[in-house]
């Protein structure tokens, strides 16, 4: 195992593979890409939440010869896009149960043209009524979807927390929230289509998972695998966000270049991708806790709704993760989680980087330093008692192997924020500043990869390959989105062969050319591919060894002469290899017992606020981040996915805001739905302690989505320590802090007679 | 739909290049759709993200805000136009050795904002490259890799002997 050998490559701050392009302007996004006798796409949506069609019609004025327009008649196949469950339609038919859902999709020579011939489509409704909340959807007095408005449900139990209530010390009760959150990566969504009789249809765009977009195409246009070719081109960030969306994006642009006969491209505009695509799932957690007189967790009973949309989509895996998060890192003998996901008539929610985690862990971090200062403990002690160990089992069960250090990151997190002296500056100081400052952490864990025995089931199929002219290329359908994919994946193939960085290569993100080593997500790159990435390495040189009498030691020439041996009595110098679970792996899915995940990355995130009671706002002035991801392949990149993760979080917690009025996104502009910038964003502090780990890529565990999770509770948790009022919703804007910290002043003053 | 149409001239790049096109069209959809220079990109449409950062007579400009007419005459530089003769601008070489591009999409714009700003301000501060690429959203750095660059770059300029010896080592 090389997990701890010394290596040459991994770990090294080589330069991003693709970065040079992206840096002179010369990296081609689907919006780059022009074709002679191109047409353009543009799509008609929906304006109300809920109906049945009764009516499309088409204004004289405009002379619709020129157009391509497709409806859900037009499709060759299934017209429902294949995710988990295949309700959503591909083009709404018939009926509607989202605003801005997609009716009528049209085509035409010039750009120009879309915004007139899309007003001149007029589609007439008998509106029907509808659900746009948790609270609305789980009354079921009317149902939007199958018998009961939920698209999924988990129980997760262990022990039995109803006989522990009676004779607890403390029993504390809490509700949180978190709202929808917007991916905001700076591309919108887009793809180009082109369509033949006899090749079948193939589709260019900005995507995370090539094989999803794959799969759906061959439904929706009724087509065989080979058939259907997806090409990802250079994706200007994603975040979930590219997860499932362009899969609906495809179809359409198929559809109307099948319909058109030409190559037909569709870029969304930002008010477009704002209103129509998927978003990061509201949520609602209640927690009621029960624990000795020590602080020591007795019972956990969690209640969790998120809202899904109007379309199941990714959302019973999405609370999945949840469910499983909720818990904490933390040892609790009895655990009762009960969680569903609503059908509503928003516009459906989707994947967003920490995929239900976040949401889970700002109820549990918050609820913790609740419980803190209901029963009068440090919330840093409170964390210390109920920590996970080596040997201890969590809420599924699932033994804790590999090492466990969160006090050692608890420590060490302490220690670079100077969190005692600082607790005690800012009490003293708080007393006669107009701004009150304050420290807050949270602590967690992110499993890494598909859940229980989803990487068995995906059973991706990965490796390298060494072309005629002697390129190395590593063999996946794994995706660059800025994340560093390309480069972690060539350091790993080229530390396993004993070769240069600039030796290997990434074969093209082509479903023609590469195998399904799974889809983008679930931090599951580094660890799981990457491992794949390394065995296939390791199994090429083995082949070389025995089928081309390649020696030990042997030379960069050696290997390519022996790769030219090999070549010639065997066609190919290819080795992949399909995943394998580490051993003694045992999950139960109906139960929800056992490993629910290979590996888990661990944190702990503190979060220095200032809250301005003149203006109510809330500053993050500094941030912490101490984590154990396993082994960093590439130190600056990890950073980069950490600060970034914790600028999303921070984001998530005070600033963005998506504003709906009767199911439609109202505040759909940059303008209007607010980021942080680089003026906003605090120094943000990044610290690495390595294990590395037995399975995964060189020792590497997941890193992606992990710093979403932890930023929104520590801030929230510092704002309750610089006011002491508890905020238990995100996002927190200043009018939210300004509705509470008034009310409070006013209630303080005396009354004026 | 206006039939109108003008003959703009500019010097995009240090090259003078004449285009007929209609007098409002966008100078970003001249630059991508007549001239090719796709380095610029759409984020926002509205002036939000600065992706389609570009320097016009030496100002930095959201060129999805200018309509053409107004750059006629004008010196236009584009990302394109930072590296020369196959040499990358020392901004390029710190956004990559500091990990400052991830998904690269901001990164043409960003690079002009940096530029403009260390032309202007050689030796900023952290207070003051913040301030400088305020206008410029990148929504997968979190900044700091950003700021890093934009130091690091800056320390390039003014000292380049000195960096080439560190480079060295």
């Amino acid at each position: 195992m090389s997990t701890t050998a010394k290596t040459r490559i991994v770990g090294a701050p080589v330069p991003r593979k693709e970065g040079i392009d992206k840096l002179v302007g010369r990296a081609v996004y689907v919006d780059d890409i022009e074709r002679d006798g191109m047409w353009y796409g543009t799509t008609v949506r929906s304006t109300i939440p809920r109906g049945r069609i009764t009516a499309i019609t088409y204004d004289p004025r405009i002379d619709w010869t020129e157009f391509a327009i497709v409806t859900a008649a037009d499709v060759p196949g299934n017209n429902h896009i294949q995710l988990i469950v295949a309700d959503q339609p591909c083009l709404a038919d018939g009926t509607v149960n989202h605003c801005d859902e997609p009716i009528v999709l049209l085509a035409h020579p010039h750009k120009n043209k879309l915004r007139e011939g899309a007003t001149a489509v007029r589609i007439e409704y008998e509106p029907l009524p509808a659900v746009l909340s948790i609270e609305e959807s789980e009354r079921q007095d009317l149902i939007v979807w199958g018998e009961d408005n939920v698209f999924k449900s988990f129980l997760l139990e262990k022990g039995n927390v109803d006989e522990v209530w009676a004779h607890a010390a403390y029993i504390v009760e809490g509700e949180y929230r978190t709202g929808a959150q917007e991916h905001l990566y700076i591309e919108n969504n887009g793809m180009i289509a082109e369509w033949s009789a006899t090749g079948g249809l193939t589709v260019w765009g900005s995507l995370q998972c090539p094989y999803y977009v794959h799969k759906t195409l061959k439904a929706v246009f009724d087509l065989p695998d080979e058939k259907v070719r997806v090409i990802q081109t250079e994706t200007g960030g994603a975040f979930g966000g590219k997860e499932d969306y362009p899969s609906t994006l495809a179809s359409h642009a198929g559809l109307l270049a099948m319909k058109s006969g030409h190559t037909v491209k569709m870029v969304y505009d930002r008010m477009e991708d704002l209103a129509a695509t998927t978003k990061r799932h509201p949520s609602r957690v209640r927690h009621r806790t029960a624990l000795d007189k020590d602080g020591k967790l007795l019972a956990m009973e969690i209640d969790l709704a998120t809202d899904g949309g109007a379309y199941s989509t990714l959302s019973a895996t999405v609370l999945s993760r949840a469910t499983l998060h909720s818990c904490g890192p933390y040892v609790c003998p009895n655990i009762r989680v009960r969680s569903r996901a609503w059908a509503t008539n928003m516009v459906p929610y989707g994947a967003f980087r920490g995929f239900g985690a976040p949401q889970a862990i700002f109820a549990t971090e918050r609820h913790m330093d609740e419980i803190a200062a209901q029963i009068g403990i440090d919330p840093v002690e409170l964390r210390r008692r109920n920590f996970l160990h080596q040997g201890d089992r969590n809420a599924t069960e699932q033994l804790m192997r590999e090492p466990v250090i969160l006090d050692r990151l608890l420590d060490r997190a302490l220690a670079e924020s100077d969190y005692y002296a600082k607790r005690e500056r800012f009490a003293r100081e708080n007393a006669t500043s107009p701004v009150k400052r304050g420290l807050g952490l949270a602590t967690f864990y992110h499993g890494s990869g598909f859940t229980g025995s989803g990487e068995l089931y995906l059973n991706s199929l990965a490796g390298v390959e060494v072309t005629a002219d002697n390129k190395v290329r590593v063999m996946v359908s794994n995706t660059e989105f800025g994340q560093g994919t390309n480069t972690i994946l060539t350091q790993i193939a080229a530390e396993a062969l004993g070769l240069a960085f600039g030796d290997v290569t990434m074969a093209p993100p082509d479903t023609a050319v590469i195998p399904n080593s799974g889809p983008t997500v679930a931090s599951r790159t580094s660890m799981v591919v990457g491992r794949l990435i390394e065995r296939a390495s390791l199994q090429l040189l083995e082949m070389l060894r025995s089928g081309a009498g390649l020696g030990a030691h042997a030379s960069r020439e050696e290997f390519f002469a022996a790769c030219d041996r090999y070549r010639a009595t065997q066609g190919e110098v290819k080795s992949l290899c399909h995943y394998e679970a580490p051993p003694g792996i045992y999950w139960d899915d109906k139960t929800y017992h056992g490993e629910a995940y290979g590996a888990y990355a661990w944190a702990i995130y503190l979060a220095q606020v200032a809250v301005d009671t003149r203006d109510y706002s809330a500053e993050v002035e500094d941030f912490w981040t101490v984590q154990e991801v396993g082994r960093v392949l590439h130190p600056v990149m990890a950073k980069g996915q950490i600060e970034g993760g914790v600028a999303q979080g921070i984001g998530y917690a005070l600033y963005e805001k998506v504003v709906c009025q009767n199911g439609h996104m109202a505040n759909n502009q940059m303008t209007n739905y607010i980021m942080p910038t680089a003026a906003d964003v605090p120094p943000i502090h990044v610290i690495f302690e390595e294990i590395p780990f037995l399975h995964g890529g060189y020792g590497a565990k997941g890193i992606g989505e992990l710093p979403h999770d932890g930023p929104a509770p520590a801030i929230l948790n510092a704002i309750r320590d610089a006011t002491g009022v508890s905020f238990n919703a995100i996002p927190l804007l200043p009018e939210d802090v300004f509705a509470v910290l008034a009310a409070r002043e006013l209630a303080e003053e005396p009354a004026i007679k | 739909m206006s039939e109108c149409r003008s003959s703009i001239t500019m010097r995009v790049n240090g090259e003078s290049c004449t285009v007929i096109v209609a007098p409002m069209k966008r100078l970003l959809d001249v630059l991508r759709e007549d001239l090719r220079l796709t380095g610029a990109k759409e984020g926002c449409g509205e002036g939000e993200c600065g992706s389609c950062s570009v320097r016009m007579d030496g100002e930095l400009v959201n060129s999805c805000l200018i309509p053409v007419l107004q750059a006629d005459g004008a010196d236009i530089q584009t990302v394109e136009g930072l590296a020369s003769n196959g040499t990358l601008h020392p901004l390029q070489e710190c956004f990559l050795a500091c990990g400052g591009a991830q998904c690269g999409i901001c990164t043409p714009g960003m690079l002009m904002a940096a530029a403009q700003l260390i032309e202007r301000n050689p030796h900023p501060s952290i207070a003051e490259i913040r301030e400088g690429l305020a206008g410029n959203l990148c929504r997968c750095t979190g900044f700091m890799r950003i700021f890093e660059s934009v130091l690091a770059a800056a320390t390039q300029v003014q000292n380049p002997e000195e960096d080439k010896a560190d480079h060295a080592r």
